[in-house]
């Protein structure tokens, strides 16, 4: 099995206006101690200048904090949008004040799995390992 | 011994007092010494023992903690200077504090129905949630608004809208707190102008604009113009509220999102009273006397878990405040020099993991609030980490505070906790902890320096990992997140949901309005706005005559944009 050398890509990215970036802030640091090359957008980004990044960094996984409640507008946006972009490979992930139904709404739009609060670090960092194993690999 | 003696005591009777004080004192050191030993010889509970601040907590504190303290100068009476033990001389004695549930979402008719709602169960204030966009200071139809109107907050784009809000709610008899900071000058003219519709005059206006910009570039994030001419706005409504609406608080510097954003609290009591010296001196230099804006100047903390932290950090507050104010701004009035703060519980401690437990949280939050002597209180609900929070939640959140009002007992005596060698040692601590951040602040500049810097960010950028990393290590206790977490799988709590409608309500409105108003009013009112920000006149009338002749927010922010530049964040991570 290949056994990734690269470092994982990750944008994380703070779409609309939405201000709220404790939880953005923690979870880039945390991803970048655990090894992966982190890109911070910083505030109030539209889709479009997030899929534009994403595609001009090149990253595998865009990770997406949302607390404004616009989640069932700002997820399938960038989705769409990254698809538009041929950028369909690039994992949408993320986290929020996100109920358990608008998961599974996401989820069936193609968006990857989404974290609430009080979820420990670790776990969004094992799911991004996971993933980029197993869709990595050639 | 009475503070009030009746004989005053001669030199040889006050000599012996000192040999039987220092003897008593002598006494107790030998005592606490041997309780040491059998404290040493016990074992302890592998816990933290620290404030939330990380300052080490002693297992015990004595008379022997306050040696060479001054109750005199630093406690004295409620009312008097250093106003330690509370602003008023009365405090709840006389009134209690103001329940003010912070409140908005969808259309204003909706937040409205609920306005009405809580004034019918007891509230006493209101306090409006705007949503993003209007924080912002975009219409409901603007490109950047999509997905997120009246979703976290009422959308507010107009007088129009201003003017539902409060349909049925006299603005002469309720007062109203708008936490609205970049565009706040703008929102703060829709409002006067919504009285002058009810046939209200300004200068019986009461309530609060939070209008604090300071704290948005360095936690809460809703700016819309740089540092300098946003601060010319904040000081252009002193100006015209003193003159206008004297009983109206043009600003509320705010510790909260400080808090929220991840600071520890001696940041956040640092942080907030730098940025209000900031004000003060802002003022001073365009030509204010401190005494003609001082007194309306209030405040807004956090109350978090840290029970004894919360209460001295107020208490530390209030003295801090009164002593510059005094001996560095040089304001003669009682009423400039003393502290008069909001306070809400912690919605960052509320977890989404067992979330009735947040109701405990929030009641130990609100005691705290009370013991540490808060003016007005907000009870965060139960169900806010899920969505905004239902009627329900609401309510119980509402007579949380009744009960701690009514029933507890903690309202019957001033500062019940004054004298409290812990209580004390931690409000000195707390004090001198905040001197020495103001020294680090005015080392890199002052604020704005600090600002564009990146330090206020990235200090509390560090405290809340900190905080983060020590809730995964298990080694700070959250019940139901990394400790006790059986029940913790299943949510089941109603929510409310906003529906897409609102948006498409909203929008459809704001083509009615542009259709309807004489655009050559708006166009002239506009023109004038602009001339006036690149000039040094006062703001506020002109931008009322634009609220009154229907421009909408985004116009006149994009008025005022056009001379102001607009704010660029500085990244950190």
């Amino acid at each position: 099995m290949s056994e990734s050398i690269r470092k994982i890509r990750v944008l994380v990215a703070k779409p609309g206006l939405d201000g709220h970036d404790r939880g953005a802030k923690v979870i880039a640091a945390a991803f970048r101690d655990a090894g992966f090359e982190v890109i911070y957008t910083g505030l109030h980004q539209t889709p479009e200048m997030i899929v534009s990044a994403a595609v001009q960094e090149d990253v595998d996984v865009v990770a997406m904090s949302v607390l404004s409640g616009a989640h069932l507008t700002l997820f399938p946006r960038v989705k769409a949008l990254l698809d538009d972009a041929g950028a369909d490979h690039v994992l949408l992930t993320g986290g929020g004040i996100i109920s358990e139904d608008d998961m599974a709404a996401l989820d069936e739009q193609g968006v990857g799995k989404l974290f609430g609060p009080g979820t420990p670090t670790t776990a969004a960092i094992d799911y991004i390992r996971e993933w980029f194993s197993t869709h990595e690999a050639v | 011994m009475s503070t009030i003696e009746k004989n005053v005591p001669g030199t040889r009777e006050l000599a012996d007092l000192v040999r039987e004080q220092e003897e008593e004192l002598a006494h107790l050191r030998a005592r606490l010494a041997e309780w040491e030993r059998t404290y040493d010889a016990t074992p302890q509970r592998d816990a933290l023992f620290s404030t939330s601040s990380g300052a080490e907590v002693r297992p015990l504190y004595t008379e022997l903690d306050r040696e060479g303290s001054d109750p005199e100068n630093d406690l004295s009476l409620p009312g008097e200077f250093p106003f330690t033990r509370g602003p008023y001389p009365t405090m709840y004695r006389t009134r209690l504090w103001t329940m003010r549930q912070f409140a908005g979402f969808a259309t204003a008719e909706e937040t409205n129905e609920r306005y009405k709602y809580l004034l019918a169960h007891g509230q006493t204030g209101l306090s409006v949630a705007f949503d993003f966009p209007t924080l912002m200071g975009y219409d409901a139809d603007h490109a950047r608004s999509l997905g997120e109107v009246g979703v976290c907050g009422v959308a507010i784009s107009s007088l129009d809208d201003m003017e539902r809000l409060f349909v049925g709610i006299p603005l002469d008899q309720v007062s109203v707190s708008m936490t609205i900071n970049g565009p706040a000058i703008i929102l703060f003219c829709f409002y006067v102008a919504a009285a002058e519709r009810q046939g209200i005059s300004a200068e019986v206006l009461r309530g609060t604009v939070q209008n604090d910009i300071l704290k948005e570039y360095q936690a809460q994030h809703a700016w819309v113009f740089p540092p300098e001419p946003a601060l010319r706005c904040i000081i252009d409504m002193f100006e015209w509220c003193s003159e206008n609406t004297p009983n109206y608080n043009p600003i509320s510097i705010s510790g909260y999102h400080i808090r929220e954003a991840g600071s520890t609290a001696v940041q956040e009591l640092a942080f907030t009273l730098r940025n209000g010296f900031e004000y003060v001196e802002r003022g001073i230099a365009r030509g204010l006397d401190v005494d003609s804006f001082a007194p309306r100047l209030s405040f807004f903390f956090d109350i978090h878990n840290d029970f004894f932290e919360e209460i001295a950090k107020l208490r530390a507050a209030r003295r801090i405040w009164a002593r510059r104010m005094r001996d560095v701004y040089g304001a003669k009035k009682p009423e400039s020099w003393r502290l008069r703060t909001h306070a809400q519980t912690a919605g960052v401690s509320l977890t989404a993991q067992q979330a009735e437990n947040n109701i405990v949280r929030v009641a130990y939050q609100a005691m705290a609030a009370a013991l540490g002597g808060t003016q007005s209180l907000h009870t965060n609900s139960m169900d806010e980490t899920l969505a905004l929070p239902t009627e329900k939640a609401v309510r119980i959140a509402l007579r949380t505070q009744q009960v701690l009002a009514f029933e507890s007992g903690v309202t019957n005596t001033i500062d019940p906790l004054a004298g409290s060698y812990y209580v004390e040692s931690l409000t000195d601590l707390l004090e001198r902890e905040a001197l020495d951040m103001f020294d680090e602040i005015d080392a890199l500049g002052g604020v704005v320096p600090a600002i564009e810097q990146g330090w206020f960010q990235g200090e509390i950028a560090a405290s809340a990992m900190r905080q983060q990393r020590e809730i995964e290590s298990g080694g700070r206790v959250v019940v139901g997140v990394n400790h006790f977490m059986e029940g913790s799988e299943k949510i089941e709590i109603d929510r409310l949901k906003i529906d897409e409608s609102v948006e498409r309500l909203q929008v459809a409105r704001m083509a009615e309005l542009r259709a309807s108003r004489d655009s050559a009013r708006v166009d002239q009112t506009l023109a004038a706005l602009r001339h006036a920000s690149s000039g040094a006149q006062n703001l506020v009338p002109a931008i009322l005559d634009c609220a009154r002749a229907s421009c909408t927010l985004y116009e006149i922010r994009h008025a005022m944009e056009e001379v102001f530049g607009s704010y660029k964040e500085p990244v950190f991570f």
